[in-house]
């Protein structure tokens, strides 16, 4: 369904970060292939949802440049940076649901901006993304103000799957939900991903969610990329970050709890 | 899957083979591709909807909204003989699950919705009334513990809010003022000339400025510079639980958030008021002196004996009062509002739209109130 290109969803090329006069990122290089769940994770402070929000452009790195689907983030005319931007999208740590808008009228959002215009049509493609989310047409007519978190993270996914993106974004997924309901969301994210062929990025301090999710990891450490493999191949690096986050006993039961999910 | 590059993608077609009977379809069938032309090929499957066999071998891509655009022409099922490769099954699955679902019918408005709607309103509006009670009286419960307990008075705050409320709002003052001051002291020239009655100038000015207008135009401009902002500050400290935090902390929010606002304001008001006044009349002064050859000393002189020096208390016990009104006012609404872009904005604009209204409605009280004190020529 959603084809490969033979083009690279994201790659990263020399990427460095400043924040007033500390650098966040040191020449970073990331290339996330076609079809694959790759996880950030990092310590608080190593800047994973910065480099996020710098792959969605909304903010830019001090040097290096980010590319999406080959070609450079803000390359070509204002139609085709807007093309570019409606082949990704992402779901926000809290949601960031329109509260002044339904849950219908959030999910028609995107699509009524893309020029939909048939409303018979409108209606039926968000019942589908609702029902895709597993929500019924019964929460279509609520506000976001209404809902519990794990709706809302439901909800918001299905804006961001409206326009049928090839490339998935997420910030924290899971972060904010009870175990049940985190166990609930991965699952549904996984089913989509295979379902619709996604290339996700996701940032998670969650390793459940990592060993359920992730194909490949990213580990952020002191403004580069550690390692950026399968989780099996991370879990024999020796490094000290690697020894604390993934070699503590919570860690282990964490992430045994998320292989035996998938 | 292809592999084709973007931008040469495989256009989506219709073909119709013998007679009717079946349909082979081919390309991308995605909304990119589609909504563009969909009434085209809405027209075209309508068409051919009617048609038993349907071949999808040939699509190169299918979302949700193209499955959606096929299964609406073949009327909700599946056609009798569908080819259909493997990798689509899921899309169709899902629509199929989805079955005849559609969105909760809201019930049409009746003419008693209308008068549901109207009682709602004035319970709205005593709801209001009784919250505002809480307020003041939970104020006056606070100030009572704070007379006894003299070290938790808000100091900081206080001087703090003094200085964003007051201070912060001298310039704007000013240049109304000024300008309020010159353009009122110009239109009442051209009038009074034509009598020759141009003494009377000071009269107008400074019983209008000093009494009336100082104290209203402050007011005005109070209520929509920090009058919102406090409802603002306030709403978002509740949509961010941090009034949540503050009360789990023992923390009285009207000790720490709503005192502090209210006493900064009715303390800086009356000067604010002495400021804007003084500002207006040097404003009328200059332009009495361009138009009319009045002198600085003679105004100056003059304004004395033609304003009782009641009329400068009356104006600033005004401001004092809108000031507290207004603070009170701003810190009502900004407690109501509930975590969600549209409360906040609706109820910052209450608070301005309200603590204008109050203002005038309350001058009017005062009008009453004080008509026999103050004025000279009776």
């Amino acid at each position: 369904m959603n084809a490969a290109t033979n083009k690279l969803p994201v790659e990263l090329k020399g990427l460095s970060t400043r924040f007033g006069s500390t650098w966040v990122h040191r020449n970073i290089d990331l290339a996330v292939p076609v079809g694959e769940v790759v996880a950030l994770v990092g310590g608080s402070g190593t800047g994973k949802t910065t480099l996020l929000r710098q792959m969605v452009g909304l903010l830019q790195p001090a040097e290096g440049e980010v590319r999406l689907f080959g070609e450079p983030l803000f390359a070509g005319s204002r139609a085709e940076q807007l093309a570019r931007r409606r082949r990704f999208g992402m779901l926000f740590q809290q949601g960031a649901l329109f509260s002044a808008l339904n849950v219908f009228a959030n999910v028609a959002f995107p699509l009524r901006e893309f020029g939909v215009r048939d409303e018979a049509m409108l209606r039926d493609l968000v019942l589908l993304k609702l029902a895709m989310v597993e929500l019924g047409p019964e929460v279509a007519l609520r506000m976001p103000a209404e809902l519990s978190g794990g709706m809302i993270k439901r909800v918001a996914l299905a804006r961001a799957l409206a326009l049928e993106p090839e490339l998935l974004l997420l910030d924290e997924p899971t972060a904010g939900l009870d175990p049940d309901r985190s166990t609930g969301f991965v699952r549904l994210i996984r089913a989509l991903q295979k379902a619709l062929g996604l290339t996700v990025i996701l940032v998670t301090h969650d390793l459940d969610t990592l060993a359920a999710l992730a194909t490949r990891v990213a580990v952020l450490s002191e403004g580069r990329i550690l390692a950026f493999a399968p989780l099996d191949e991370i879990m024999t690096l020796q490094d000290p970050f690697i020894e604390r986050f993934f070699h503590s006993e919570r860690s282990q039961a964490a992430l045994a709890r998320g292989r035996s999910e998938v | 899957m292809s592999t084709q590059l973007r931008g040469a993608r495989p256009q989506p077609a219709i073909n119709v083979d013998g007679a009717g009977a079946r349909v082979v379809l081919s390309g991308d069938w995605t909304l990119s591709v589609l909504n563009p032309r969909c009434a085209d090929i809405r027209r075209q499957l309508d068409a051919a909807s009617g048609a038993p066999a349907w071949d999808l071998a040939g699509v190169s891509r299918l979302d949700s909204f193209g499955a959606l655009l096929l299964w609406r022409a073949w009327g909700r099922r599946r056609p009798p003989q569908l080819v259909l490769p493997e990798a689509l099954e899921s899309v169709f699955k899902r629509l199929a699950d989805l079955g005849d679902a559609s969105l909760p019918v809201e019930p049409p408005y009746r003419f008693l919705d209308a008068t549901a709607h109207l009682g709602r309103l004035l319970l709205g509006l005593v709801r209001h009334l009784g919250h505002f009670v809480v307020l003041v009286g939970q104020l006056l419960l606070d100030l009572r513990y704070l007379l006894r307990n003299r070290e938790h008075w808000p100091l900081h705050e206080m001087s703090a809010n003094f200085y964003k409320v007051g201070v912060k709002a001298m310039p704007v003052t000013a240049l109304v003022g000024f300008l309020i001051g010159v353009v009122m002291s110009y239109l009442s020239a051209l009038q009074l000339r034509a009598f020759g009655a141009d003494t009377f100038i000071v009269n107008i000015l400074g019983l209008g400025i000093i009494r009336e207008l100082g104290p209203v135009l402050v007011s005005v401009l109070v209520a929509g510079r920090s009058g919102s902002a406090m409802t603002a500050q306030l709403g978002v400290m509740r949509v961010t639980e941090e009034i949540d935090a503050l009360t789990t902390m023992g923390v009285s929010r009207y000790v720490r958030l709503v005192l502090p606002k209210v006493v900064a304001l009715t303390l800086a008001m009356p000067l604010l008021t002495l400021w804007g006044s003084s500002v207006a009349i040097f404003g009328g002064m200059v332009s009495a002196n361009v138009q009319l050859d009045m002198s600085f000393d003679y105004f100056l002189n003059a304004l004395p004996r033609a304003v009782p020096a009641a009329n400068l208390v009356i104006g600033l016990a005004k401001g004092a009062v809108f000031g507290l009104l207004i603070a009170l006012v701003a810190c009502h609404f900004g407690l109501r509002v509930k975590p969600n872009t549209e409360s906040l904005s609706a109820n910052t604009t209450a608070s301005v739209v309200t603590s204008i209204t109050v203002v005038i409605l309350v001058d009017a009280v005062f009008a009453i109130l004080t008509r026999t004190i103050g004025l000279p020529y009776r």
